[in-house]
């Protein structure tokens, strides 16, 4: 164990999509010794994929204000959101927006020079008036201007990449300090200890719990899953949004660009049915508004297709020029998946897993905070932001061009509050060996050789069941069935066998060490939602149909240790307006 | 895959990671190619794919949904994991 090649640093980023390499910009530009950890190529992180744009009140096109965001956000997130965090995101959106521009995000524009913006699902003027157009974009790139910048700034800064390495797990002392992780170089199957002074984690969410959904194969939720192992719970896990438009069967998301400009679903009789659901935002209105109407249209029999299992989004009306200019690529998509053409014939839609709400708990500095007495404590040198995070500003529900927004935000802000602690912090800390020793067996654990079942089906077992047992509408007896489901998953995965044992660049035994992540997040994400016995946001419970803000209005965190649960209050104090208090939430 | 000693296993591990990429999209084009029509390619074709994945993310959806014109050098192997995207 000795013989491990140990390297240090002041700060070490695992995960380099938006919000890891933001943070590591402002820590490199402080003169920070960071290093960034990533399993794929930077510019190949999630955040690539983000088309829709980021969210700000420039109040270029309709006029906005940031309370008016801050009203929408809080309301999107069944008051769930912690309302201080909202508006201090909410709030830096303007100045961050044009930061972005200034480091040369190019921006779609209006005629007269200045950035578009469109409108998206929840978007408010004064309050929960007329639409709002709120979300700024580089035409569908806007994901990939945003990480490629942040990538090219970094490398002029000299943050230290370790590119294609898997995070294995953190290290820490009996004070409870994060002192680093121990990672695998993927190509050489080499592992490495990377010892630092505060260690954030930005590893993005976990789509991949589910058959249909529309996160790239990597979003396994590793960040996550080491914190759970590390004694840490996890938040709101019962919160996951799907998106309403996935390409039926497949997954991949059509954006809700479509319906901003002018898209719209109808079911298998050809009725617009969201006038029903939304009678005002009709179908515009927030993403599990829209997920549990379709859901409702098909369970009720009111699907299209042979199956009558989908609905379809109708775009012919838009014409061939708009679908080119504003939604590009979306057509050359559905052609190349479906062999169909968009200009003359409807999308087959359906909810599609797409963005993970819950996630490590953290204060709007990006901390980590776990409970203690009344209050929380921070656990000294760790931060998480991005989605992986749960701030939270995303509640039960995450709004459209908010994602991005996220991870700009906090991530300076959690680059800048590592940048004091290390202030603090100048040596350090010894790293005891048994938490290497933790570790390494984790990993050691695959090196077995014999008899036993391969991992390959499990991964398809797992999303099949927190599809069918954990999906837009739960009960009791579902999600039951599914949780023993998983833990017999988790069972069969601990006595699993690896037929490579190699070491260069072998692929099965990341994907065996990805899977045992997953488990660990379903079995989170199903105990959390059964222990919320309301429907709120994205978590609708067939038995129990009402928001209940008398006994609810909390945040679930999940322990690891005895799978059980514990509550927090949600932070219903902004730091400087008044509360936005909770009400029935129409659009 | 079960005993990837020789070169060829060790370049298909390689490729099949240089596979994953950021969006959906791509790993279900690229990832089922390699499975099934990457053993089936020429040596130039098999550089070709390599170029290929060199790419940034959106360039390579855009290429292989048919939005821009791949580069002569490309055609073939673009047009091959099109023929094969189901």
């Amino acid at each position: 164990m000795s013989g491990l090649e140990r390297r240090r640093f002041d700060a070490l980023v695992i995960g380099a999509g938006g919000a890891g390499l933001r943070a590591a910009l402002s820590l490199a530009r402080a003169d920070a010794h960071v290093a960034v950890v990533s399993k794929v190529f930077p510019t190949r992180s999630h955040t690539v994929a983000a088309q829709g744009g980021i969210n700000a009140a420039l109040a270029n096109v309709t006029a906005d204000n940031w309370h008016w965001h801050m009203y929408d956000t809080v309301k999107g997130s069944d008051f769930l959101g912690d309302q201080d965090a909202i508006e201090y995101m909410c709030r830096a959106a303007a100045h961050l927006v044009v930061e972005l521009e200034h480091a040369g995000i190019p921006f779609s524009r209006l005629p007269d020079g200045r950035i578009y913006q469109r409108p998206f699902g929840g978007q408010s003027q004064n309050f929960g008036g007329a639409q709002a157009a709120r979300t700024c974009a580089a035409a569908d790139r806007t994901g990939h201007a945003l990480l490629h910048t942040l990538y090219q700034q970094n490398l002029r800064a000299r943050t230290h990449f370790f590119d294609e390495y898997f995070a294995i797990d953190l290290l820490r002392d009996e004070q409870g300090y994060i002192l680093g992780a121990l990672v695998l170089e993927i190509e050489t199957g080499e592992l490495l200890v990377i010892e630092a002074k505060s260690t954030l984690i930005a590893t993005g969410g976990a789509g991949q719990l589910f058959r249909t959904n529309t996160n790239a194969h990597i979003n396994t939720g590793d960040g996550l899953a080491m914190v759970l192992r590390a004694g840490i719970p996890l938040e709101d896990m019962e919160f996951f949004q799907f998106h309403p438009t996935g390409i039926a069967g497949k997954g991949m998301l059509i954006s809700e660009g479509v319906r901003g400009e002018g898209g719209y679903l109808v079911n298998g009789a050809g009725e617009r049915f969201m006038e029903r659901y939304a009678p005002k935002a009709h179908d515009l209105a927030s993403r599990d508004v829209v997920s549990r109407a379709i859901y409702q249209e098909v369970a009720e029999g009111r699907g299209c297709g042979a199956q009558r299992d989908h609905v379809l989004l109708k775009l012919e009306h838009l014409g061939e020029e708009v679908i080119a200019k504003r939604l590009p690529g979306i057509r050359e998509m559905v052609q190349t998946f479906l062999h169909v053409d968009p200009l003359h014939h409807p999308i087959p839609v359906y909810p599609t897993a797409h963005y993970t709400m819950g996630g490590i708990p953290t204060n709007r500095h990006g901390q980590v905070v776990v409970p203690l007495g009344a209050g929380e404590e921070t656990i000294p040198g760790l931060y998480a932001i991005g989605e992986c995070a749960c701030v939270s500003v995303h509640g039960a529900n995450r709004l459209g061009g908010n994602s991005l927004l996220d991870i700009v935000v906090f991530g300076r802000a959690a680059g800048n509050h590592i940048i004091e602690f290390l202030k603090e912090q100048r040596t350090h800390r010894p790293l005891p060996p048994e938490s290497l020793e933790r570790a390494l067996e984790r990993l050691q654990r695959w090196d077995r050789r014999g008899e036993g079942e391969s991992v390959d089906g499990l991964r398809r077992a797992l999303q099949e069941t927190m599809e069918r047992h954990c999906g837009v509408f739960r009960s009791e007896a579902v999600l039951l069935e599914g949780l023993s489901k998983v833990r017999e998953i988790r069972d069969r995965l601990a006595h699993a066998i690896l037929k490579d044992h190699s070491r260069i660049f072998n692929t099965a035994r990341i994907e065996a060490l990805e899977l045992e992540n997953l488990v660990e997040l379903g079995i989170a994400t199903l105990v959390s939602a059964l222990g919320r016995t309301e429907s709120r946001g994205a978590h609708s419970r067939i038995d129990y149909p009402e928001r209940d803000d008398r006994h609810w209005l909390k945040h679930s965190l999940y322990y690891l240790e005895g799978e059980r649960l514990e509550f927090k209050p949600v932070r219903l104090k902004p730091i400087s307006v008044d509360t936005i208090p909770p009400a029935e939430r129409v659009y | 895959m079960s005993h990837p000693d020789t070169a060829a296993d060790s370049e298909l591990a390689r490729l099949r990671w240089r596979c994953r990429r950021g969006m959906l999209e791509l790993d279900l084009l690229l990832l089922p190619f390699v499975e099934r029509g990457w053993a089936g390619l020429d040596p130039t074709a098999k550089e070709a794919f390599w170029r290929l994945l060199d790419l940034p993310d959106p360039t390579l959806l855009e290429l292989l949904l048919g939005l821009a014109p791949p580069p002569d050098p490309l055609s073939d192997v673009v047009a091959a994991i099109r023929a094969t995207a189901a």
